[in-house]
């Protein structure tokens, strides 16, 4: 199973890395936001994928799946989801501002001479 | 070794402080007054912390009283406490110096909060005995320092800020990464465990070099050594100067301070590999430095590519890892974080006088301002490590722990390239302020930079004074070696063994 998710986690890897090359800032958007997918599910992976019961209070006193990845993903999400949201709304106004939304038309000179 | 909320103060009153400040946008001389107190507070908190850590040993405190290795664990030892005091007193400088200089539209729109926000997350990366919990600070800073960057919406900051959070959001997968990883390997989060775990592990596997590496690039890019410095020059150059000072003097040495933690606490058991490719890196991110103070002819890009210049000075006194050069690295550490302050905010100034920062287009300053020309020449041969002054004693342990390591060829390097160091600031100095009178810009009556001065005045005395008094830090800057060089002493005070 392991190997299984390295796979996909490697594809998303790949994805992003090709994403993030490319000239449209929306698309280094996405690509930002596969990144992150990737390095979410790395620390499901990472954790281990044994088999064991919802980490919930149980009477039975059953093994569970180790809840602490769970909680390292949860933070994690909420983070990018805010920095996702902040870089949204900075490349709508720089949009806006700049009237492109091609890397190649914001290199910036200044104070080279 | 007891518990001690003092730890966790230098986290705490910046941050309600912020909380405090969102609710009140509008009134701006509040704003500031509150500010100026709370980050004055912090200076006297972390006075006090530097102070209990060198008394009693390292502080630890478990949040929540979890124990140990399950809870998070705030830790101050003494390189914590000192970067925690170095940090609050630049952010109360560059508090002081906004008042005068931000601007009121900026300060109406959360300047305040957000200054401090960055706070918590430096005091807080520093503090952290947890590598997940450092990430989150990091994040927290780094959030921060979005918003610091693009404040104000013009074209070069909004153009500049998608570099610099594409990078960031990069590097911070990086760490989720890296994370990853080493939990996979020793299943655990704090750091201190983490420490006792890998040294239990025989004849280190090679994937651990691997995730050493793998946290080299992380904090590279946060730390901007050579080739990960590339964001650096645009991205420092859009803001505002006060946020440039802090984000110059404070953001890349989280990035050091990082790789310094990691490489002493964690991958020390094998260093032929790691400590090498540190060294080599560390050399090569001094010659880009020099390359590019040397080659500017305007004041922002010559000031920042000497920040790239004293992280290679810093690294390099890490990568050799013996006594002498660590405490040669966190006495640079220090007086670097300090004198970058200074110097942007008097380049600010400087800005402020003439309308340009190009150093081809003013002369003659010296005539009209005096004061202001002789607090930059301080600054400038402090920062060139004139030997009474601040810079010179860390160089000096430096090269002399790499002399005595055989690394001739790269102190020899980092020898010559204080010159260079010192040419690029005199070329300012030179260029700008020597001269005849200028008639181009505004008179001297009609630009009120007296209480831009004064912030500026207050970091140059205290970095004289860090240079004057070297024998007195002596002993705070050694105990904190004392805990790089053994690993052991900070296990001990967390896990209380």
């Amino acid at each position: 199973m392991e190997i299984l998710m390295a796979i996909l986690i490697g594809f998303l890897f790949a994805s992003a890395t090709y994403l993030l090359l490319s000239k449209s800032i929306l698309r280094m958007i996405i690509g930002t936001g596969l990144l992150s997918h990737g390095a979410h599910l790395l620390i499901l992976t990472m954790g281990g994928l044994k088999k064991g019961a919802v980490p919930l209070v149980n009477e039975e006193g059953v093994p569970v799946t180790d809840p602490l990845p769970q909680a390292l993903i949860l933070t994690a999400i909420v983070i990018s989801f805010g920095v996702t949201a902040l870089f949204l709304v900075l490349a709508y106004r720089s949009f806006q501002e700049l009237g492109t939304d091609n890397m190649d038309e914001l290199r910036g000179t200044d104070g080279n001479e | 070794m007891e518990m001690n909320n003092l730890v966790v103060l230098p986290i705490f009153v910046p941050l309600l402080t912020a909380v405090i400040l969102m609710f009140f946008s509008k009134n701006v001389s509040l704003q500031r007054w509150v500010s100026v107190g709370a980050s004055l507070l912090t200076v006297i908190v972390a006075v006090l912390l530097v102070r209990t850590v060198s008394i009693d040993g390292i502080q630890t405190l478990d949040i929540g009283s979890w124990p140990a290795p399950f809870g998070i664990t705030l830790v101050s030892d003494m390189l914590s406490a000192l970067l925690v005091l170095t940090t609050s007193v630049i952010g109360f400088a560059v508090i002081l110096y906004s008042i005068y200089s931000i601007g009121i539209e900026r300060e109406r729109h959360f300047y305040y909060p957000i200054v401090q926000f960055l706070l918590v997350g430096v005091n807080g990366a520093f503090t952290t005995g947890d590598i997940f919990n450092l990430f989150v600070f990091f994040e927290v800073m780094l959030m921060a320092s979005y918003v610091l960057l693009v404040l104000g919406g013009t074209k070069i900051q909004l153009r500049e800020t998608i570099k610099y959070l594409t990078v960031n959001v990069i590097s911070s997968s990086l760490f989720v990464i890296a994370i990853a990883y080493l939990y996979s390997i020793v299943g655990t989060l704090n750091m201190a465990h983490i420490s006792q775990r890998i040294a239990e592990i025989e004849n280190m596997p090679g994937i651990l070099t691997v995730i050493a590496i793998l946290f080299l690039i992380v904090f590279g890019l946060k730390g901007a050594i050579f080739p990960l410095y590339f964001w650096m020059p645009g991205s420092y150059y859009a803001p505002p100067i006060p946020v440039m000072a802090l984000l110059g003097a404070l953001l890349t040495k989280v990035g050091i301070y990082s790789i310094a933690r990691t490489y002493s606490l964690f991958f020390y058991h094998d260093q032929s590999y790691t400590h090498e490719l540190l060294l080599v890196l560390a050399v090569v991110t001094v010659l880009i430095g020099v390359v590019g103070s040397i080659a500017y002819w305007d004041v922002k890009k010559i000031i920042i590519y000497n920040i790239i210049t004293a992280i290679g000075v810093i690294l390099y006194g890490i990568s050799i890892a013996t006594t002498t050069s660590m405490t040669g690295s966190v006495y640079y550490l220090l007086h670097d974080m300090i004198i970058k302050a200074a110097l942007f905010l008097l380049i600010g100034i400087i800005i402020k006088i003439t309308g340009t920062s190009n150093l081809k287009k003013f002369h003659g300053l010296i005539n009209d301002y005096p004061v202001l020309t002789w607090v930059y020449f301080i600054a400038a041969i402090s920062l060139a490590g004139i030997p009474p002054f601040s810079g010179f004693v860390g160089k000096w342990l430096v090269i002399q722990g790499g002399m005595g390591s055989g690394e001739f060829l790269g102190s020899v390097i980092i020898l010559i390239t204080s010159l260079l160091v010192l040419y690029s600031v005199m070329k300012i100095f030179i260029h700008g302020f020597w001269g005849e009178k200028d008639q181009q810009f505004a008179d001297k009556e009609s630009v009120s930079y007296k209480k831009l001065l004064v912030p500026a005045i207050i970091l140059v005395a205290i970095s004289v004074l860090y240079g004057f008094g070297s024998e007195f830090v002596y002993p705070y800057v050694s105990q904190a070696v004392e805990t790089l060089m053994n690993p052991e002493i900070y296990i001990e005070a967390v896990l209380k063994e």
